[in-house]
């Protein structure tokens, strides 16, 4: 339906290193010798809001934003994340979840609740849904901040992209003194089956 | 060579290989990675220049110099560059000179949402638009040729998912272009009103040349496929309406200002209908229609808010189903049909606003502002954000450097009284920028306001661009630094406070003693962003056996702050040790770690 294009979105929250986690997907992508688009929203969004990555890839890409219900994968760093982009989700979509609470403003100051069913309700609204915990294999791997690419190896091991393509992608990615622990990262969430 | 760029990086690349000598720029989003991209070419002198006006006078003067020059700058910091803009567009140029055009459709971080194309027609000039990076290359290039063969300044316009969005992108070599003569020709170049007059004549002939090449050049094509429909379409939105519509005839506007009108008039004459399909307003459709031509755009695709796909294909693309349903999408058939009750869904989950980070210098601030509930005249910049729950301690924000204004025509308003209850509220690079003259102006008409200039020593909202004031260039080399209390003294300022932004009792101190003084007051409240400043301070934590759970501490709206049910809980991941929470709990319960017993 998509003439070939392959689209994933990625949602989080501002630091969690979505934006990161978008570049590589897309130099990886870029190896399959197609068009890749992608489209971040910078500026106010990297104070600690909602903060959204997509990524487009095949054989002749126009829009660099998807349409809602046309998202192939949905790779969510943060579960209120996930529920807000769902939407984005195509029918029988992939979502990937990483299993993590970061609550906003309104929930923290009391003017709002955290929702605490939300794995729940996704499990009925979503087939193919991976509940990962990427925060503690991020720990395993030596860095908590590595949970981006735990959920770029999850996602991998989906996508039709070799892995010489992402590894080289992730060492054009990230800086030498981290790639060891990227690496690691993006290993652990490969091992992760949904 | 094929490398993925954001549009903003293929423009530096494009001006980088046509041989741009000079560029400048006042950081907006989103245009802020040109310069920072030029910066990085050691062929190129780029600099952050303290407004826009002064960027694209420099560009002016590098070209008129003979050097190719580039000025790049967000939507609204075109109307600040407008006055240089709209004589340059008399004077022409000698090298090439490209104006760079950032518009914020959606408003991802803007103050509106204005189309700019509408300069390119005020001035006479032309104005390109790409579509993805690697026209916005391959346009950065042109523009420089067309500048110096019409002797016109170029309007280059970008649009956030244009400027922010990668795409493949075919790079080349630098070409050197060598300094063009300087001749001096003040009919040309010294706009008294007996030269304007002639130079205008001299634009409207320039218009007419650019009308012709409109009609030929490559910017402008037309992608036959079925005739029963058209789409003529610019910029972003032309993907759209390749998404969208993959079956109906485009003419795609590279160029769209001047306008080919008879590259249009065939056009909407070989189709059955023909729609125009624009992001924001009006711009090409109004000028389509004074052509006597029967096209639809703005009925039916809204003025307002950022375009996408989807809309294309529930506004036109719903219409053109009813006849030739082969020409939609069926992708985003779903969509289309129902894509607010799903957004509606989503809406009733906890939001997740911007907010200042753990540690921001300017949180205390607003936090005393609101204690003594005082209007606040606010300004562009992160502490924007003070308006937002649970601050909420702006009363109003206009543009860069509207503070002082507008603080000075309340007091003039309501008169003396009420400008005890007023204070101004600016960023140290938004003073630098456009406050200076508020605040001369402040001094000069006899204003008993306040203003507070929050120092946190960067541009810290468009990602810590250095100014006049950081001491370092856009190229990070050492530079005079700016003195905000020798500045304000200089301007006729007698009153001029500094106070540790950490310090609330400080802060509030000078407010108060400054508000209730005659005569026109400074404070500047000084702490470096918190994201600058790497080394983290010990971090606080709450005494389970005094939190009295009255919940004063989340009044500041710090992200690692939160209430358990029935206490307070700091976040030790989070917590920069900025010690705001402490100064404000009555209950003595919060500690630095590491103090007492834990």
């Amino acid at each position: 339906m998509n003439n070939g294009v392959v689209n994933v979105l990625l949602v989080g929250v501002g630091g969690q290193g979505t934006i990161l986690a978008g570049r590589v997907l897309s130099r990886a992508a870029a190896s399959l010798g197609g068009e890749v688009k992608v489209s971040d929203i910078h500026g106010m969004a990297q104070r600690g809001g909602s903060v959204v990555t997509q990524v487009r890839f095949g054989p002749r890409v126009y829009s660099p934003v998807m349409a809602p219900g046309t998202a192939d994968f949905l790779v969510a760093f943060e579960k209120l994340e996930a529920r807000r982009w769902l939407y984005y989700l195509k029918d029988g979509g992939q979502l990937i979840v990483n299993n993590q609470e970061l609550p906003p403003l309104p929930v923290l100051t009391g003017a709002a609740v955290y929702p605490d069913n939300l794995v729940a309700e996704m499990e009925k609204l979503v087939k193919n849904m991976l509940v990962i915990d990427a925060l503690d294999l991020a720990r395993r791997a030596g860095n908590v901040k590595a949970v981006n690419m735990v959920l770029m190896g999850a996602l991998a091991r989906r996508l039709p992209i070799s892995r010489e393509a992402w590894e080289e992608a992730l060492a054009a990615s990230v800086p030498d003194r981290f790639l060891e622990v990227n690496k690691k990262a993006f290993n652990l969430g490969w091992e992760q089956n949904g | 060579m094929r490398e993925l760029l954001i549009g903003n990086h293929a423009l530096a690349r494009g001006a980088w290989e046509a041989g741009v000598r000079v560029a400048a720029a006042y950081p907006g989003t989103p245009s802020t990675e040109i310069i920072e991209a030029l910066a990085g070419y050691p062929e190129v002198y780029a600099e952050w220049a303290p407004n826009e006006k002064v960027a694209l006078e420099v560009a002016i003067g590098a070209a008129i110099g003979g050097a190719r020059s580039l000025a790049a700058m967000k939507h609204v910091g075109v109307n600040v560059a407008a006055d240089p803009l709209m004589t340059l567009a008399y004077t022409g140029v000698n090298a090439g000179l490209v104006l760079v055009s950032a518009d914020d459709p959606g408003l991802f971080s803007s103050q509106n949402e204005q189309d700019n194309r509408f300069y390119a027609r005020m001035a006479q000039i032309p104005c390109l638009e790409p579509a993805d990076s690697q026209e916005v290359k391959d346009m950065a290039m042109l523009a420089f040729s067309l500048s110096e063969e019409f002797d016109t300044p170029v309007i280059l316009r970008l649009t956030t998912r244009i400027a922010h969005s990668y795409s493949l992108v075919e790079l080349g070599e630098r070409r050197e272009v060598p300094l063009k003569d300087y001749v001096k020709q003040p009919a040309k170049y010294v706009m008294l009103p007996a030269f304007g007059k002639v130079r205008h004549r001299v634009v409207e002939e320039r218009r007419l040349k650019l009308a012709a090449y409109a009609e030929t050049t490559p910017l402008n094509r037309v992608e036959w496929a079925d005739r029963r429909v058209g789409v003529i379409s610019s910029g972003v939105a032309y993907q759209y309406v390749k998404e969208a519509l993959p079956g109906v005839s485009v003419l795609k506007l590279g160029l769209t200002y001047p306008l080919p009108e008879k590259l249009i008039r065939d056009f909407v004459n070989a189709v059955d209908t023909c729609y125009v399909v624009e992001e924001l307003e009006p711009f090409l459709e109004d000028q389509i229609r004074a052509l006597g031509l029967a096209v639809t755009g703005k009925e039916l695709v809204p003025r307002v808010d950022e375009l996408s796909s989807v809309i294309v294909a529930r506004t036109v693309g719903s219409r053109v189903a009813a006849f030739a349903p082969e020409l939609v999408s069926p992708a985003l058939a779903p969509a289309a049909r129902a894509p607010e009750a799903a957004a509606t869904a989503a809406a009733e989950l906890p939001g997740r606003p911007p907010l200042m980070c753990p540690g921001c210098p300017h949180r205390g601030v607003f936090y005393v502002l609101k204690k003594l509930q005082l209007v606040v005249a606010g300004d562009i910049g992160c502490y924007t954000l003070g308006a937002t729950p649970p601050l909420q301690a702006m009363d109003t924000c206009i543009c860069m450097g509207a503070s002082l204004g507008v603080a000075m025509g309340m007091e003039k308003a309501r008169g003396p009284e009420f400008a005890r209850r007023v204070v101004g509220v600016i960023g140290d690079s938004t003073f630098l920028h456009s406050g200076m003259t508020g605040l001369l102006d402040m001094v000069y008409n006899g204003s008993n306001g306040t203003l507070i200039i929050l120092d946190n020593g960067t541009t810290a909202m468009t990602g810590h661009q250095d100014h006049p004031g950081t001491g370092y260039t856009a190229a990070h080399r050492h530079a005079p630094k700016a003195d905000l209390e020798q500045i304000a003294r200089a301007l006729g300022v007698q009153r001029v406070q500094v106070v540790d932004s950490y310090d609330l009792e400080a802060v509030e101190r000078a407010i108060r003693e400054e508000t209730a003084a005659a005569g026109p007051s400074v404070i500047i409240a000084r702490r470096p962003c918190a994201l600058l400043h790497k080394e983290k301070e010990a971090v606080y934590l709450v005494d389970k056996e005094n939190c009295l759970g009255c919940r004063y501490c989340l009044e500041l709206g710090c992200p690692a702050l939160s209430f358990n049910g029935e206490q307070a809980v700091i976040d030790p991941i989070q917590c920069n040790g900025c010690g705001l929470c402490i100064q404000v709990c009555p209950a003595e319960a919060i500690r630095k770690a590491g103090e007492g017993n834990e």
